[in-house]
C-alpha cells in the first residue's frame, strides 16, 4: 500500500484536518488538528483498506518556539500491510488536553500516563491519570525543554565543552 | 490508619459471600519479583482478585540524559535498558543514528552484528527460562545456564572487552574485527551450546512439575495481547507471529534462513516453550552468519562519526582532527526524525530520534516493550494463585532497566 494511497483515503475523510503530509524517512508523517485525534486514528484502526490495528508508540514532545508548543506523536503499525505511520498533534501551553486512545488500545494507558508525567499533557477521558516512572509529588513536568538537566546553580561542573 | 491503599474495584464475579479480602503488598523488592516491581495484591484466600501496580523505582531520566549527549555518548545508556542483551540495544541505536545520518554499513558489519544480537538474544532468554525454572522450584537448570551464559560474556569480552553492559559497536560499524580468539570462542560455542540446551529441555520441557505449574497459567488471547502492545517472544506464544527481523529487516537479516516459533495459549508454558525454540533459530542464524561471514571491512566509511585507528590519529593530521571533533561531540547531525526498531530480547525495541540539526538529540524516545507490555499483568493473574502469578511474572522477562528507563 504506497502512502498516496493513504493520503487519498484520509484526505476524504479529514481533508480539512490535516495540516500537513511528509515522508521522513521511510515513514508517512501526518500533522492533524488535536481536536479530531481519536476519530482519525480510530478511523485507520478500522478502515477495511488500511488496518493500522497495532499502537506501536505513544511519546510527547516540546518546541518552546512554536506557537502550538507541545506535542503528542503517535507511532501505528499496520501488520496487515507491513506499513508504519506517525500521526503527530500539537497542544497549546497553557491547556494541553487532547482525548485518551485507552477506549481503542489498551496500551496507551501507560503510555499517555508517561506523556503526561513527563510533559504534562492533559489526556481527557483517561481513567487513571497520575505520575507513572516520576515521584507523586513532583510539582513540574521535567521532560519540558525550560528544565534543565542538572541543577543550574552548582558550579563545580560547569564545563562548556561537553555542554553543560 | 490504612497502610496499603488500592484504588482498585472488586470484580462481583470473583467474590462470593464467604469472601475475606486481604490486601497484601508484594515487592517492591522482593526475592521472587527478579526486580524492583510492586504490586498490591488483593487476595480471597490465595487467589488474586485484583493487582495495583506501582513502578519507577528506578527510573533514570535516560530520555533527559540522552537530550543533552552527544550520540557515542548515548550508547552507554541504552545498556542499561535491558540489561540482560545490551548488545541488542547498542546495536539498535547505532542503526538508528546510521538511518538518520544515511551511513551504508558494509556486510561484514552487518554480519558481525548479526552474530552478537543473536549471541545476546540466547543470553537474554536463557536467563529468563530458568529463571522460570527457579520458581517452579528446579535450580538445577539454572545454576547450569549461568556456566552457559558466562561463555557468550566471554565472546562479549573478546569482542568488546565488557561483560554486561557491553557499549559493544560504533556508529558505522564495529570497534575492532572479530579476533581469531573471539572465532574460535564463537564456534566452540556453537558446538558445546546445543548440546547443554538439549539437556536443558530434557529437564524441563515434559517435566511433570514444571508442567503442571507453567501449563494454563497467566494466559493471554492473540486479540488482548495485541491490543495490550505485546512485541516479541510474549506475543508470539499467544499466537502472532510478528518479528521485527522478517517483517522489516535490518543489518541482513534477509540474508539468512530462520523459523519464527509461534504458541497457542499465550500461557506461561508457551512464552518458555517459544523462547527454547527461539534459542535453537538463533543458533541456526550464527552458524549461517560465521561460515558466510564475508571479506571486508568492519566499519562504513563515515569519517565524522567512526573513530579512526589509532595509527592514523598519530601521522595523519585529518584523522587527529576527526577524533578530537568525535570525542568532543562537535559534529552537527543533519534534521530529520527517525523511527528504527530491532526485534529486542522481550519485544519490538523502538527508537525514536528527533534531530534538530544539533549535536544532541532534540527528542530520543525509546519504545520498551517491557514497559507497554507489562501493564497487562493485573488481567493476567487475575483470578490465580500467588505462586502462579510469580511464574507469570518470570516468564514475560519483565527487566526492571526496561521497564523504568
Amino acid at each position: 500500500m504506497s502512502n498516496e494511497k493513504i493520503i487519498e483515503v484520509l484526505n476524504q475523510n479529514f481533508a480539512a484536518y490535516i495540516k500537513n503530509v511528509e515522508v521522513n524517512y521511510g515513514i508517512l508523517t501526518i500533522v492533524a488538528d488535536a481536536s479530531k485525534n481519536v476519530d482519525l486514528i480510530k478511523f485507520l484502526v478500522q478502515e477495511q483498506e488500511l488496518q493500522f490495528n497495532f499502537l506501536t508508540d505513544l511519546c510527547g514532545i516540546h518546541f518552546p518556539e512554536q506557537e502550538l508548543q507541545l506535542g503528542v506523536i503517535y507511532h501505528l503499525h499496520s501488520f496487515k500491510h507491513n506499513k508504519r505511520i506517525r500521526i503527530k498533534f500539537f497542544l497549546p501551553y497553557e491547556t494541553p488536553d487532547i482525548q485518551t486512545l485507552t477506549g481503542l488500545f489498551e496500551s496507551a494507558n501507560w503510555m499517555e500516563r508517561e506523556t503526561f508525567d513527563f510533559y504534562g499533557i492533559n489526556f481527557l477521558g483517561h481513567p487513571n491519570l497520575v505520575r507513572i516512572l516520576n515521584v507523586d509529588d513532583m510539582t513540574v513536568f521535567p521532560m519540558r525543554k525550560q528544565y534543565p538537566l542538572e541543577d543550574p546553580y552548582r558550579t563545580d561542573k560547569k564545563d562548556d565543552f561537553f555542554g553543560r | 490508619m490504612e497502610l496499603i491503599k488500592t484504588k482498585n474495584q472488586i470484580p462481583a464475579h470473583l467474590l462470593d459471600e464467604d469472601s475475606e479480602i486481604n490486601t497484601i503488598n508484594l515487592g517492591p523488592t522482593h526475592p521472587a519479583t527478579h526486580g524492583i516491581f510492586q504490586n498490591i495484591l488483593q487476595l480471597d484466600g490465595e487467589k488474586i482478585i485484583s493487582a495495583d501496580q506501582t513502578i519507577g523505582y528506578i527510573h533514570r531520566a535516560f530520555e533527559k540524559l540522552a537530550e543533552h549527549r552527544p550520540f557515542y555518548q548515548i550508547t552507554p545508556i541504552t545498556d542499561r535498558l535491558n540489561y540482560c542483551s545490551s548488545p541488542i540495544n547498542n546495536m539498535g541505536w547505532h542503526m538508528t543514528v546510521e538511518k538518520l545520518l544515511g551511513i551504508q554499513t558494509p556486510k561484514r558489519v552487518d554480519y558481525m552484528r548479526v552474530v552478537i544480537m543473536e549471541l545476546a538474544r540466547i543470553a537474554d532468554h536463557l536467563i529468563c527460562n530458568s529463571i522460570l525454572g527457579v520458581d517452579t522450584g528446579a535450580l538445577t537448570g539454572f545454576t547450569y545456564a549461568f556456566q552457559e551464559r558466562e561463555k557468550i560474556y566471554d565472546i562479549y569480552e573478546a569482542v568488546c572487552g565488557a561483560r554486561l553492559t557491553t557499549n559493544i559497536g560504533r556508529i558505522g560499524g564495529m570497534e575492532r574485527d572479530f579476533t581469531p580468539q573471539a572465532i574460535s570462542l564463537i564456534k566452540d560455542f556453537l558446538v558445546t551450546f546445543p548440546k547443554f540446551l538439549k539437556e536443558f529441555e530434557n529437564l524441563f520441557n515434559r517435566n511433570r512439575i514444571f508442567m503442571d505449574r507453567c501449563i494454563g497459567v497467566g494466559p493471554i488471547s492473540a486479540e488482548r495481547a495485541l491490543n495490550y502492545g505485546f512485541t516479541g517472544p510474549n506475543l508470539r506464544a499467544a499466537g502472532v507471529d510478528y518479528d521485527v527481523r522478517i517483517m522489516e529487516p535490518y543489518s541482513s537479516y534477509q540474508d539468512f534462513e530462520f523459523e519464527i516459533p509461534i504458541g497457542q495459549h499465550g500461557d506461561t508454558y508457551d512464552r518458555y516453550m517459544v523462547r527454547n525454540e527461539e534459542m535453537w533459530q538463533s543458533l541456526k542464524i550464527i552458524k549461517q552468519a560465521i561460515e558466510n561471514l564475508p571479506e571486508g571491512s568492519h566499519f562504513a566509511d563515515a569519517p565524522a562519526y567512526y573513530l579512526p585507528p589509532k595509527l592514523e590519529v598519530y601521522n595523519n593530521m585529518e584523522a587527529l582532527i576527526y577524533h578530537f571533533k568525535i570525542i568532543m561531540g562537535e559534529i552537527d547531525a543533519p534534521k530529520g526524525e527517525v523511527y528504527h526498531a530491532v526485534e529486542g530480547g522481550n519485544g519490538e525495541l523502538g527508537f525514536y530520534l528527533v534531530s534538530d540539526g544539533g549535536r544532541q538529540p532534540y527528542r530520543l524516545h525509546f519504545r520498551r516493550p517491557c514497559f507497554i507490555f507489562y501493564q497487562a499483568y493485573p488481567e493476567m493473574i487475575q483470578g490465580s494463585y500467588l505462586s502462579d502469578a510469580i511464574l507469570t511474572m518470570s516468564s514475560m522477562n519483565v527487566i526492571a532497566g526496561e521497564l523504568d528507563a
